[in-house]
């Protein structure tokens, strides 16, 4: 149903509609009695009054050209590194706050002049102005549609079936170039999720020291970030590598852990999950270590790490990624393997 | 043609320069024609007329200031070492586009300020846009011939908030690193294609080195050229259709009343430009905003604690914090219900309130033009959906916090998640409620005030010793302005037999619209407007209350 075929009756009164003037009268105590009488300011009446408005502008834009040679002045006169102590903001840059509050005030003061001369100066009284209907009178209406059929008869578009027909696929097929152009934009993702950069052999090194990790080097109730030796931040792939590698090690009493293959996977209570948060991967930066629960600071998921980093709470969808560790000849943490899940957060090919 | 040129050379050398320069640009641009509709152009006045000019005024001083900051920000993602006069961060490796937004804050005069007036001015520009969209929304502005303006400012909202997000990103420091990371993962959620996505937009795995200069040309180049194209439409329509005015004395559909453009709304509309423009850079004198320099460069594998984004992002973030984190996994793929939803409901909690005049307009099936504003109170249903959108929205906000109230009031997080994943479902049903009965109150008080006057405050003692307050009649005014307003009758499903007898078939959308229809303008939605007959029934037997 369209809505042409609601009845007149449930719209409002059509004389509301047209919101004719109507004249107020015993008939109808609320009809429009039309714009009031336009009453006068001090301004318009009393020529000191309209003299002092004035001082007041010409006051306002003075103002604001001191305020713009206070920041050409503050601009060349305040070094730049210089800090002081505003009261109660802090310590602040005084080039920054000197050089805003000049060009504020300078902004400031225009606006202020140029509304207050608006406001008593210049005429407030209030003119109506008509309307005019925004849809096209019903000749001007029908002269365009003539005009439209007379144009498409012409081009013979809707008879020339086949002409029709090649120009829309080609229309059609033109921009598929365009969509082609955008395959560079990167490479496909193939598995590049599924791996890291750890394999076995590779040691853990402590990414606050830089050294290989001893396992007397972690302690109970510490949290500790590792990344796999021989990346370093000088490298080209570093943050892309980081990304996915970065660790966080934590040694748990072995007999509070309570995943079989958490306790088989670590190294004497020592334990290396994947730092990246499954959810949508933030870094996971708090430990608490009585529970053993990792916090993401992003969206409060919270794991276990003595319960395979199971979720216990939040949005994450599922546990941490643990690598499997063991010890060296030379008595170093490192890696048995890669990770055997993808690292991160989900996509649609994790499985 | 001759007489012409002649006439021409003959004021030429009298007429005064200004003059004859106009004259010069009318014969070749036919400048007189347009002036002459637009120099006396009325506009009407209301407080809250002037929200769409703060969003006017943010977005040139956005644009001022950004192209500034262009000639210093280098959109690179090459690994550098710092060197500048930060001292703490000296020797420390971060991306060239993370060094050169150091320098512009530290090293570059006036530099800090063009940056912080940048960041300010886009979030006031968004508050703007946001406080804007509901005056039109809870006036009815948006009814016909409206609507099409109605989309483009909120297509304006909608691409604003993609601007400040890419911005907020463009400086590489660990905040909005981690804000670009989020958006990583949630486009990895997105089944079959997001893989893809992700590597078409980051050029590979995350973070690359390509999404800075990305982002750089679609915040400086892509996102603000449309703007500016659906700005300008904007205000053309905005001219062209004339602005909508609050009923009272004198106002009608058919007109507009106001002051003309030249001189008077010109000098304030001007003058506020520099009022909105000296505001803002006073704010980024004192307030610091985004100091990417105590956060630092941004790492993959680091996080700062109590990470938030700006406050237009805040509802996804409240989205993605309360959602259960569901992941069904079958045949080797994984469905990422947990991101995948709130993604989906982040354009859907938009698009609510962006198609809600249609649906208005369809239930009404009013085809009128409309330049009278509503009252929000004349119409409680509309109303009542805005306040509840609103609510959502906000709960959503509280929800993207919920790290900060936790640890501001000392609540628990769990609590509050759960607080939040009810009111995500019941808080917009009750401010439905609360909102339609307090419009139906307000209503019933100006029918009051028309049938029996305002409330004078004088206490009267009749002679049996009852107390009674004085009434004042209204002035006529304002009994035109309290009645003025339409009220519709409820659209009933018209007859189901036609003249020859024959059933017709009602069809459920015919159903749904009657009901919607009754809901909107039933009994229990609006309270009658007072009629001549029950004031005059009332005014002529005076001194009864
Ligand atoms: C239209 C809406 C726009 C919004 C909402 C917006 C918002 C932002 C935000 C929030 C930032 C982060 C600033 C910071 O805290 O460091 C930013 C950075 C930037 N914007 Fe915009 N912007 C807009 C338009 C533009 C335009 C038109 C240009 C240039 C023509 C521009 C150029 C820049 C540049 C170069 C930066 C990086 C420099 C820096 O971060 O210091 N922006 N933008
Ligand atoms: S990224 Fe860790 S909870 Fe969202």
């Amino acid at each position: 149903m369209s809505s042409q075929d609601i009845p007149e009756e449930n719209l409002p009164a059509e004389q509301d509609a047209h919101g004719a003037v109507g004249v107020a009268d015993d008939k109808n105590p609320f009809a429009d009695p039309g714009l009031p009488p336009h009453e006068h300011r001090v301004q318009d009446i009393d020529e000191r009054a309209a003299r002092r408005s004035e001082r007041t502008v010409a006051m306002l834009f003075t103002v604001s050209m001191l305020a713009t040679v206070g920041f050409i002045a503050s601009y060349v006169g305040i070094p730049h590194d210089k800090s002081i102590f505003v009261f109660p903001i802090g310590h602040i840059n005084a080039l920054n706050f000197a050089l805003g509050l000049t060009l504020g005030l300078a902004l400031f003061a225009i606006g202020a002049g140029a509304v207050h001369w608006a406001r008593t100066l210049m005429s407030d009284e209030e003119v109506a102005d008509e309307r005019h209907p925004i849809e096209a009178p019903p000749e001007v209406r029908a002269k365009v549609h003539a005009d439209f059929k007379q144009g498409a008869k012409e081009s013979a578009l809707g008879r020339r079936k086949l002409i029709r027909n090649t120009m829309f696929g080609a229309l059609a097929l033109f921009p598929l170039s365009g969509v082609m152009l955008l395959r560079d934009l990167g490479p496909l993702p193939g598995t590049k999720l599924r791996h890291t950069m750890w394999r076995k052999g590779l040691q853990l090194v402590n990414m606050n020291t830089n050294e290989p990790l001893r396992p007397s080097d972690v302690a109970v109730g510490s949290l500790t970030f590792a990344k796999p030796e021989g990346l370093e931040e000088h490298d080209e792939e570093f943050q892309t590598e980081i990304a996915k590698a970065a660790l966080m090690i934590v040694r748990i009493q072995p007999d509070n852990i309570k995943d079989k293959r958490e306790l088989e996977w670590s190294y004497e209570g020592i334990v290396a999950y994947s730092k990246i948060c499954t959810h949508v991967g933030c870094p996971i930066s708090l430990y608490e270590q009585q529970t053993h629960h990792v916090l993401c600071p992003c969206h409060q998921s919270t794991f276990d790490l003595s319960d395979g980093a199971r979720v216990i709470f939040g949005p994450a969808g599922h546990a941490l990624p643990q690598l499997r560790i063991g010890v060296n000849d030379q008595g170093y943490l490192e890696a048995l393997g890669d990770f055997d899940e993808p690292v991160g957060p989900a996509f649609w090919e994790r499985g | 043609m001759s007489t012409n040129e002649s006439s021409e050379s003959r004021a030429r050398g009298k007429a005064p320069a200004g003059e004859r320069v106009a004259d010069w640009a009318d014969g070749r641009l036919g400048i007189y024609s347009l002036a002459k509709s637009n120099m006396r152009k009325i506009f009407p006045d209301h407080w809250s007329f002037m929200l769409g000019e703060v969003c006017l005024y943010s977005f040139i001083i956005i644009i001022l200031t950004g192209v500034y900051l262009t000639l210093f920000f280098h959109p690179s993602m090459n690994e550098v070492e710092y060197h500048g006069s930060y001292v703490p961060l000296q020797g420390q490796l971060m991306s060239e586009a993370f060094n050169s937004t150091m320098h512009i804050s530290f090293d570059v005069r006036g530099g800090l300020l063009i940056r912080q007036i940048h960041h300010w001015a886009a979030l006031i520009f968004l508050a703007g846009m946001f406080v804007h969209m509901m005056r039109v929304f809870f006036t009815g502005a948006f009814r016909k011939p409206r609507e099409v303006n109605w989309l483009f400012g909120f297509l304006l909202f909608v691409l604003g908030m993609f601007t400040g997000f890419t911005g907020y990103s463009l400086p590489d420091d660990l905040l909005s690193g981690t804000g670009v990371r989020f958006m990583e993962g949630a486009i990895l959620s997105v089944p079959v294609v997001g893989t893809y996505l992700s590597f078409f937009l980051f050029g590979g795995e995350f973070p690359g080195g390509d999404f800075v200069a990305r982002f750089y040309s679609i915040h400086v180049l892509l996102l603000p050229g449309i703007m500016l194209g659906l700005l300008v439409a904007h205000l053309i329509l905005v001219f062209y259709h004339k602005h909508t005015q609050f009923a009272g004395p004198g106002k009608t559909n058919n007109n507009v009343v106001g002051m003309p453009l030249l001189p008077v709304y010109m000098a304030k509309a001007g003058g506020f430009f520099f009022l909105v423009f000296g505001v803002i850079a006073a704010i980024a004198a004192i307030a610091s905003i985004n100091p990417i320099w105590s956060m630092g460069p941004y790492r993959p594998d680091q996080v700062s604690t109590g990470a938030q984004p700006d406050w237009y992002m805040g509802f996804s973030e409240g989205l993605i914090r309360v959602m259960p984190g569901w992941e069904i996994n079958f045949w080797g793929h994984t469905l990422v219900l947990g991101v995948f939803i709130p993604l989906v409901i982040f354009p859907l909690v938009l698009v609510a309130i962006a198609v809600y005049p249609f649906i208005e307009s369809w239930v009404t099936g009013d085809k009128r033009e409309h330049h009278i504003l509503d009252r929000p109170r004349n119409a409680p249903t509309r109303t009542a959906f805005g306040v509840a959108w609103i609510t959502w929205y906000m709960v959503l906000l509280i929800g993207g916090g919920n790290d900060l109230w936790a640890t501001h009031f000392h609540l628990s997080i769990n609590a509050i998640t759960w607080f939040v994943r009810v009111a995500f479902f019941v808080a917009p049903v009750l401010a439905f409620v609360a909102t339609k009965r307090i419009c139906l109150g307000l209503q019933r008080r100006d029918k009051d005030k028309v049938l029996h006057g305002r409330e004078s405050g004088i206490i009267k003692r009749l002679p049996h010793g009852e107390f009674i307050e004085v009434h004042e009649p209204l002035s006529q005014e304002q009994l035109h302005t309290l009645t003025a307003h339409e009220q519709y009758a409820p659209a009933a499903i018209g007859a189901t037999v036609d003249e020859n007898g024959v059933e017709r078939k009602v069809k459920g959308a015919e159903k749904l619209r009657a009901k919607l229809s009754e809901a909107y303008y039933g009994e229990e939605s609006q309270i009658p407007k007072p009629t001549v007959e029950e004031y005059k029934e009332i005014t002529s037997g005076h001194g009864h209350h």
